[in-house]
């Protein structure tokens, strides 16, 4: 009993990492007023990005006689990624903070054009690796999990705690991060006003245009991050034909359930990890798995229900979301 | 080259807006040390004037100096870094912030904010202008007047000399204006410089030291305050002679139209909004409602208007059936019911632009709300809402570029006399209207009489509710006095004084019979 709940604990942090980068993404995004819709295009993106990234580092050391390093490797899908998610952002920003475009449709169309972008570069250097592109068992080696001498082996806790692969470490660390930049930094005092009213902002001399640009490219590069988690963690270094399919919207589900707080995304995270994954750890005989399946999104829309019957000022979206911004709008 | 007597010198400003000329060729003087009222109608170009001085706006034309330095501000920083602080009409707030984090938003350098640095700061700047302020409380808790103590704060905490307040009183009661008007005087006696924007003319007199009056986006004339009065700063400003009482003709045909009896009912949170309210409007008078804000007014009209639940009463409506008069109950029927029934029943919200009109559609199609269900088929017809339109902007000097310019974009009291204007060409039998000079200036404000007026010659039975005690008691024939939803009397506004309407505001009558009329 105790070894199953361990095992989905663990599973469900696993699972729930690359929604908690794309949640912290996404909330980031979202407390400087953009609503950025696009979070699965740029973790396609960051997925496909990365590792080719990690692909191609290998492939031109081993060219070149060297044997590759997994730490460099692991370095070169991490930077790789968040450029490419955060190209999909910019391209998002730029329509959406310089030519005023409509943010939904904007980020829309980032979703279907970043799906597009990961799908079809996974087939193309697929191909030409001769059937499906993977890394070498160097750079699996980076991802798989740390065992940290004597913490790794406390009873339980341990296991629980000290198990994982680094990027599980990382995400908790950009999660303090943000929660450190929101509470404590002046720039993150500033965004939240920019996002919550940006003519007040603007009144204030803040530079709208210059915080929005910055949150939503950064935002964009993390969930990019999240997007390689896919590719090299979850498929092992396997490009896998939409293998990030709905993890975008559920992260952005996600950032509605963490209520635009990055601490309580951590959380949440392990929650929705701990429902994808569920099926594996708990069977009711008959169900079906598409069942099992569906809760994710059942949880959503309970979440999306609450949130708006329980209406508070504090934990709500930032009220310039969604709004674009034009100081000389009458 | 330093100027010290003139803290800014606007030259030869122009400003467009697409098509509308919002300034034209515009000079301002603000010498140092003084405070100078920016006096004009609504939609005369104040605000955009100022805006070109705190860089909201950009001037298209025109030369800007402070204290004798040609500038260029491009942005609200260059305008604090003028020591150019404005004080916005619409407050410039961040409801979940706290009142020091709104101060100090923006301003200073370092990676890090001290809560408690800032905290004590602003603590110590409301204390030296007597502001009374709580520096970590949320904006969203606070009350309009302390919202305004902050934006005032914010600007000094910048260390503006040059002070901007756009209609600061418009939103203040007159104890919270009077405490105001210290505040700016001290700042006066402090060598700041002020510029005031209003067009309520007593406030004008009591607080400025020279008037600067705008019409029309045009420059008219500045005058010295102690030279002048209110006779001659309303000409200035409306360009005409104005008169300044208001009519009252004798109620042309009375009879009750609407009767309102034992009206009971509750909010969300089962306190009882209206309490066993009984009246009768009558044909051809106004009946004037007075009150505290948030006495029962708001639900008063909307449950007469079939938008507010009750829980008991009845409100009863003389219809004309094939030329019987019956009392039909319209309580608790939605707008569409009643109208079906063949009642004309027009209702002027207090909330124009959320509950009146449609912000983001034109005056075409905002004037057609009220009557496309009429149309047969599945086209709409829009020639004849387009030329009820095209009359309204011509009898009611509606200032707009034509009937497709969205509503929202239209001044104060260019929007009330839309709204009005659709809801008079029903020709109704009760007129229902909440607020209707809320914002607006003398001008519109005295269009807004004539056409109330105008209705109750016609018949029609005009219930106004109202905010200024001085309004009601001129134009209203009988005057209902609310208190805390219930009614503490109905009196004839010639025969009592102000102040006995004041203490029935606050507090219900104990014999009902001695009061009523």
């Amino acid at each position: 009993m105790i070894d199953t709940a361990t095992a989905l604990l663990m599973a469900a942090v696993l699972a729930g990492t690359p929604l908690l980068l794309g949640a912290l993404g996404e909330i980031l995004t979202e407390k400087s007023g953009n609503l950025n819709l696009g979070v699965e295009g740029m973790m396609f993106m960051g997925a496909i990005a990365g590792l080719i990234g990690s692909y191609s580092y290998e492939q031109a050391l081993t060219a070149a006689g060297f044997e590759p390093s997994g730490a460099i490797s692991a370095l070169v899908a991490l930077i790789v990624s968040f450029l490419a998610g955060a190209f999909g952002a910019l391209i998002y920003a730029f329509l959406t903070i310089t030519l005023r475009a409509n943010q939904n449709v904007t980020g829309l169309i980032l979703t279907i054009f970043g799906t597009g972008f990961g799908n079809f570069f996974g087939e193309y250097f697929g191909l030409k690796a001769g059937g499906y592109v993977t890394v070498s068992s160097v750079t699996k080696a980076a991802f798989s999990p740390i065992h940290f001498p004597l913490l790794s082996d406390i009873p339980v806790l341990g296991k629980l705690l000290f198990q994982y692969n680094w990027m599980v470490y990382f995400a908790v660390a950009v999660a303090l991060v943000m929660f450190w930049f929101f509470r404590k930094s002046r720039f993150g005092l500033n965004l939240r006003a920019v996002g919550e009213d940006p003519a007040a902002a603007d009144a204030a001399g803040i530079s709208v245009a210059r915080y929005r640009y910055l949150a939503t490219v950064i935002g964009g590069g993390i969930c990019g991050i999240g997007g390689m988690y896919m590719s090299m963690v979850t498929t092992s270094g396997v490009w896998v034909h939409g293998c990030v399919t709905g993890y975008g919207w559920l992260a952005v589900a996600l950032v509605i359930f963490a209520t635009w707080s990055p601490l309580r995304g951590v959380l949440v995270a392990v929650i929705f990890g701990g429902l994808m994954i569920m099926r594996m750890y708990i069977t009711i005989p008959g169900l079906p798995a598409q069942i099992y399946d569906m809760v994710p999104y059942l949880a959503t829309i309970l979440v999306l229900i609450i949130t708006s019957v329980r209406q508070s000022k504090e934990h709500a979206m930032p009220a310039g979301c969604g709004l674009n911004y034009f100081r000389e709008d009458r | 080259m330093n100027d010290d007597n003139h803290a800014i010198q606007m030259e030869g400003i122009h400003k467009f807006f697409g098509k509308v000329h919002a300034n034209k060729d515009v000079h301002l003087d603000l010498r140092t040390g003084e405070i100078l009222a920016l006096l004009g109608e609504n939609g005369s170009g104040k605000t955009t004037l100022v805006n070109m001085l705190s860089g909201v706006y950009f001037p298209d034309h025109g030369e800007i100096s402070v204290h004798g330095r040609p500038v260029t501000i491009r942005s609200p920083r260059d305008a604090f870094d003028l020591g150019i602080g404005m004080i916005h009409q619409h407050f410039k707030l961040i409801p979940v912030l706290t009142a020091a984090e709104n101060i100090a938003l923006g301003f200073g350098e370092g990676l890090t904010i001290s809560r408690k640095r800032i905290n004590a700061e602003v603590a110590e700047l409301a204390a030296r202008y007597g502001f009374e302020l709580d520096p970590t409380q949320k904006v969203y808790d606070m009350s309009v007047s302390q919202k305004q103590t902050i934006e005032i704060i914010k600007v000094l905490y910048r260390g503006a000399d040059i002070l901007i307040l756009d209609e600061p009183t418009a939103v203040l009661t007159p104890l919270e204006t009077e405490k105001l008007f210290a505040v700016l005087r001290n700042m006066k006696a402090d060598g700041k410089s002020i510029i005031i924007i209003t067009h309520k003319l007593n406030e004008v007199l009591a607080i400025s030291d020279r008037v600067e009056i705008l019409r029309k986006g045009e420059f008219i004339g500045v005058v010295k305050t102690a030279n002048t009065n209110q006779t001659q700063l309303t000409e200035m400003m409306v360009g005409r002679p104005v008169s300044l009482s208001i009519e009252r003709p004798e109620p042309a045909t009375e009879c009750d139209r609407l009767q309102v009896i034992g009206l009971t009912c509750l909010n969300n949170e089962g306190v009882k909004t209206l309490d066993d309210v009984s009246f009768a409007a009558r044909s051809g008078e106004i009946l004037g409602i007075a009150g505290i804000a948030g006495s029962g007014q708001k639900e008063l009209c909307e449950a007469i208007a079939g938008l507010y639940p009750s829980i008991g009463g009845s409100v009863l409506y003389t219809n004309d059936q094939e030329g019987t008069p019956v009392r039909e109950r319209i309580l608790g029927l939605s707008p569409d019911a009643i109208v079906k029934k063949g009642i004309s029943m027009a209702f002027v919200p207090e909330d124009r632009l959320g509950m009146g009109l449609v912000a983001a559609m034109d005056i075409t199609d905002n004037v057609m709300l009220r009557s496309y269900k009429d149309n047969r088929g599945p086209f709409v017809d829009r020639r004849k809402p387009k030329e009820l339109a095209e009359r309204l902007i011509k009898e009611l000097e509606i200032v707009t570029p034509g009937t497709s310019t969205a509503v929202g974009r239209l001044s104060g009291g260019n929007v009330q006399k839309v709204l009005l204007g659709r809801e008079i060409a029903l020709q109704p039998g009760v007129l229902i209207v909440a607020y209707p000079v809320r914002g607006l200036d003398i001008n519109s404000s005295y269009k807004i009489y004539d056409l109330l007026n105008e209705q109750k010659a016609r018949g029609v039975a005009v219930i106004f509710i109202g905010e200024d005690l001085d309004v009601l008691m001129e134009i209203a024939d009988r005057l209902l006095v609310l208190c805390g939803g219930k009614v503490s009397g109905i009196v004839d506004p010639r025969e009592v004084t102000k102040e006995d309407v004041g203490l029935m505001m606050t507090q219900v009558a104990q014999n009902d019979g001695e009061v009523a009329a």
